[in-house]
């Protein structure tokens, strides 16, 4: 038995990564998550619209954190903001009568002004848009078909390149005259439309089942659901170009999928953490997708509404595919002699 | 037109795996690259084929559309099946359409796999998988073909059906080169190089290097000698320096390949101890 105790620790030694994963990752985590684990939004942004908007700004409890005064909006104009997802909660302040509008797409900053109202201005009338009976089911299924494609293209494409190194092909199509983006974008086509088949199946199901609205249109999802995924491929293949085995490959993917779960605001809130967590949440894609999911299932939001959310996952893909692309180069074409200057490997035959 | 390396050396992780190695592979030849476990066989076709960039000297090759190479770990894909590996090499190679279809009916009865074509490559013999990737390395007639430890784990039938295809392509006007670490397969070479240690042991047509043996090799047959010796099946065979003495009673033998090669591994180190000698 202590030969065995020996040989593990000697190998667990010279595996630095899951060493890594092992010791450091949980300390990172626990910090990390630690912060981020909290329902408990305390200060919701809040526009306040219509004629009294001065006054009713003043007198707002504290959880309302008055960002704008519109005083020539209406309340249509107030519910097309939070259509947009510019604010979550809108203040009407007629001059008789005071209604507060909340965005109940956003489940947990909606119950906390639910709560903060009624214990502070019971009197007051609020109005919950979109999910209005703050349905959890209404909330979680659109940022969970996220996780779900985050699931094929990261964790599952992950093993592709592994699996060819392992088994000697990778070598094979490098020899082949097979161009670095043919390879790459061979790899991920499949997966591309494994997750589509996937992203409609749970979609109808969340829908049939369990009744959430959706109130957008579905091609902006599916725009949205594109990008999302050439994002989540782009991971799967970088960790898969930089991995060694495909026990690292799983690894790596797990560590990018923790985080997403965790800090993209599919379970907490963004709004409930500190703005250093929060800025984490920001260069992870699931966040921008949950974002996009919500405002069209739910809200029923135009293009306009997610083209900020759009454009950034577009940027992520470029630079997430730039570097899988560099990084599966780097395997499929070999590296320049880099000892003697001079030298030079010279392709295509020549007459001796 | 002439394939081949000039002046290779390859360094990695300050390691040198090869060392000023040339080779000229003469168009339509066969050449074997021979040497044991770590002699630098691999690499020396890895850089052939571009898969490793030399640290000095030139490589001569041929664009990927017109080079064949098998890997040492055969390189087809295990969960598909006989046919599908063929067919993906043909479109990797970009055989037209209506060529594919008659080019892998060919292959597969050349290579005795017409019977398996529905096999999965992971169900196959390990000969078997090794006729599939020759297959398709050889599906686009390559002007250079690569084989690295074509025959390596390979039962006797398996490797005399390889050298059959061999044979066959190499009649298509293919030129070709193989690794191996066995040296009798050498002997079938037009050219053979054997490399100790990433440098060139010796070098050139088999029967040159069975010529060039300096010395004698003799065999001993009960002979207690002093000489170098080595057991060739049942009995033994020793190299006679030049300028040592024949033990009595010992056969002067013509050295065969496999003996010539023993030869030129123990001069090497005799030089080698000559000069770290104080």
């Amino acid at each position: 038995m202590w030969a065995m105790v020996v040989k593990e620790f000697r190998q667990m030694r010279r595996d630095h990564r899951a060493l890594a994963l092992m010791i450091a990752l949980p300390l990172l985590m626990l910090v990390v998550f630690g912060y981020a684990a909290s329902f408990d939004v305390t200060q919701v942004p809040t526009r306040v619209v219509g004629p009294a908007a001065e006054q009713a700004a003043r007198q707002l409890p504290g959880i309302l954190e008055v960002v704008e005064v519109r005083a020539e909006q209406d309340a249509d104009e107030a519910r097309d903001a939070l259509r947009a997802g510019e604010v979550p909660v809108a203040v009407v302040a007629g001059a008789s009568q005071v209604r507060v509008l909340v965005d109940g797409s956003q489940l947990f900053t909606a119950r906390a002004v639910a709560a903060g109202l009624a214990s502070a201005a019971p009197t007051v009338d609020v109005e919950v848009l979109f999910n209005e009976s703050l349905d959890t089911a209404a909330v979680m299924i659109p940022g969970i078909v996220g996780l779900i494609l985050v699931f094929i293209g990261t964790v599952i494409t992950s093993l592709g390149m592994v699996r060819e190194r392992a088994a000697g092909t990778l070598e094979q199509l490098a020899v082949l005259p097979l161009r670095s983006r043919d390879v790459l974008v061979g790899k991920i086509a499949p997966y591309f439309l494994v997750a589509a088949v996937d992203l409609t199946v749970v979609v109808v199901v969340g829908v049939v089942l369990f009744e959430v609205p959706f109130n957008g249109s579905p091609w902006l999802l599916a725009l949205g659901s594109a990008l999302f995924l050439l994002v989540t491929l782009g991971v799967g293949l970088l960790v898969s170009s930089v991995s060694e085995s495909s026990g690292q490959a799983i690894q790596l993917a797990l560590m990018t999928l923790l985080p997403q779960v965790m800090l993209s605001g599919l379970i907490f809130p963004l709004e409930a953490m500190p703005v250093a967590i929060r800025s984490i949440a920001y260069v992870l894609p699931l966040t921008y997708f949950v974002e996009i999911s919500r405002a069209v299932m739910v809200r029923g939001a135009d293009l306009a509404a997610i083209a900020e959310p759009l454009l950034l996952l577009l940027v992520l893909g470029i630079v997430v595919f730039g570097a899988a692309l560099a990084r599966t180069r780097r395997d499929l074409v070999p590296a320049r002699p880099r000892k003697d200057p001079t030298a030079r490997q010279q392709a295509g035959p020549v007459t001796a | 037109m002439t394939f081949g390396l000039r002046g290779v050396t390859v360094q990695q992780g300050g390691t040198t795996l090869l060392h000023d190695i040339d080779l000229e592979l003469s168009p339509g030849t066969l050449t074997a690259v021979i040497g044991g476990d770590g002699a630098g066989k691999t690499t020396l076709l890895r850089s052939l084929v571009g898969l490793v960039a030399p640290t000095s000297g030139q490589v001569h090759s041929t664009p990927p559309g017109c080079l064949g190479y098998a890997g040492a770990a055969s390189g087809v894909y295990r969960d598909l099946t006989v046919e599908e590996n063929l067919r993906f090499a043909a479109a990797a190679y970009r055989l037209p359409r209506d060529l594919i279809g008659q080019r892998i009916a060919e292959l597969l009865e050349v290579t005795a796999l017409a019977a398996s074509r529905a096999r999965r490559a992971a169900h196959l013999s390990g000969g078997m998988r090794q006729k599939l990737a020759f297959a398709c390395a050889t599906m686009h007639h390559p002007e250079l073909l690569v084989l690295d430890e074509p025959t390596t784990g390979v039962d006797p039938n398996s490797r005399a059906e390889l050298w059959r295809l061999v044979a066959r392509t190499l009649a298509d006007g293919t030129t070709a080169v193989f690794s191996s670490t066995y040296v009798d397969e050498a002997a079938r070479a037009d050219h053979v190089l054997v490399l100790d240690r990433g440098r060139t042991l010796t070098a050139g047509p088999p029967e040159t290097i069975r010529g060039g043996v300096p010395g004698q090799v003799v065999r001993l047959d009960g002979v207690t000698s002093e000489a170098p010796s080595w057991r060739r099946g049942r009995i033994r065979h020793a190299w006679i320096a030049p300028g040592a003495r024949r033990p009595a009673g010992a056969a002067p033998i013509e050295p065969d390949l496999e003996d010539a090669v023993i030869v030129a591994a123990l001069a090497a180190s005799a030089t080698r101890h000559r000069e770290e000698a104080p």
